[in-house]
């Protein structure tokens, strides 16, 4: 492997905008594509990917074992039960969160890129140290947002600091999407927002309430459940990072029938 | 505009929410990408109405001074209203007496005069 690893960041600036629930759909539907994929919680304050991933009981060393060289990287990496491609390194205490440093990310990367094709980089929330550690180890990103007000100026927040650091491609995922009130615009449009942005689109994830039941249960929504709305979405977007050519949908098209039709009208631009 | 804007218009319904996301979003971010107060931009208006009242007569209280941002591009809109002499033509101020103006950094600054006639 190594040099042609793919080492991607997937921050949002604001918390609670579905970084996390995107790294763990995002590795497990990588790992079905027969890539080998390591994700990397570097959330060290509030760790939550082995959570998410059902992997928390497996846990026996992390990234601070790792880098204080008390225990070999494969026997911190977690593999995962049904996708064997797939290896959460977990994040070590938050005490660490005192004494890590960008160097520290960076050999932990190193590390990973030896062993896998892909590395996800699941970011903490803000764009303080923990945010420039991760980004210090990473070569590209993806910015995950929703539509809405603060979610949006965080993330133009940390788009610019990720342009500064030479981070590049950056792809904005928009998460969260509902179809009906962006027919009804009364939420910002994926135009509005991929404007503001000015970043190119990797994809849109749909608001689906199998989301929480997913994570309820430890087990990714791409892992069992691959028809319900978000989990294609997600699947989509892994798609699109391996660079096939997957048509957005068009959340106002999700909505059909006479009503949606309706919408669409009442959405035509006038002048 | 889209056509549910107009019907809102013409019901005097309140529009909806997403045009008034957009709006107060692309305010809030010219200012947080350019970081600059709005006392240094009042300052900076300050400044650019007196270099210009060197040359022509300006509307001292009209003047604006704005940030717009577009494809996370930021420009400086400065928007000062000429005033016009009877005769319709623009105020020149003798140019004999004017210190030498300081050519300072202009990327980015797009200067917009418009003419009021309030002559």
């Amino acid at each position: 492997m190594g040099t042609d690893t793919r080492v991607i960041l997937i921050c949002s600036g604001k918390g609670g905008v579905g970084k996390t629930t995107l790294t763990a759909n995002l590795g497990i539907s990588l790992a079905r594509q027969g890539l080998t994929t390591a994700v990397l919680d570097a959330d060290f304050g509030l760790r939550n990917l082995d959570l998410l991933l059902g992997l928390e009981n497996r846990i026996v060393y992390t990234a601070q074992e790792v880098l204080e060289e008390e225990c070999r990287l494969d026997q911190a990496l977690v593999k995962h039960k049904q996708e064997s491609n797939l290896s959460l390194l977990p994040a070590g205490n938050p005490r660490m969160l005192d004494w890590l440093k960008p160097d520290d990310m960076k050999s932990i990367v190193n590390m990973l890129k030896e062993q896998f094709k892909y590395v996800l980089i699941d970011c903490p929330a803000g764009v303080e140290d923990g945010f420039k550690n991760a980004m210090a180890a990473s070569q590209e990103a993806i910015v995950v947002t929703n539509p809405e007000v603060s979610a949006v100026r965080d993330a133009d927040r940390v788009i610019g600091l990720l342009n500064t650091n030479s981070i590049k491609p950056v792809q904005l995922v928009l998460n969260r999407v509902r179809p009906k009130m962006m027919a009804s615009q009364e939420m910002l449009s994926i135009d509005d927002v991929t404007d503001i942005l000015a970043l190119p689109l990797l994809g849109l994830v749909l608001e689906d309430e199998q989301v929480i039941v997913s994570t309820n249960k430890g087990e990714p929504l791409t892992l069992n459940s691959i028809n319900s709305p978000a989990a294609k979405c997600y699947l989509n977007i892994a798609k699109r990072l391996q660079g096939e050519d997957i048509p957005l949908i068009d959340p106002i098209e999700e909505s059909s029938g006479f009503g949606a039709k309706f919408r669409r009208l009442m959405q035509t631009k006038i002048f | 505009m889209t056509l549910r804007d107009i019907i809102n218009k013409l019901l005097r319904r309140q529009p909806a929410s997403a045009s008034t996301a957009r709006e107060r979003l692309q305010l809030v971010l010219a200012h947080d990408r350019s970081d600059l107060s709005t006392d240094i931009l009042d300052q900076m208006r300050k400044e650019i109405l007196e270099v210009v009242a060197k040359y022509v007569e300006i509307d001292m209280d009209e003047g604006a001074v704005s940030l717009e941002t577009e494809d996370r591009m930021t420009a400086l809109v400065a928007n000062l209203p000429i005033k016009r002499t009877l005769n319709g033509q623009i105020k020149l101020i003798e140019p004999d007496s004017n210190p030498q103006v300081n050519p300072k950094e202009t990327e980015n600054i797009g200067q917009n005069s418009q003419e009021s006639f309030d002559s």
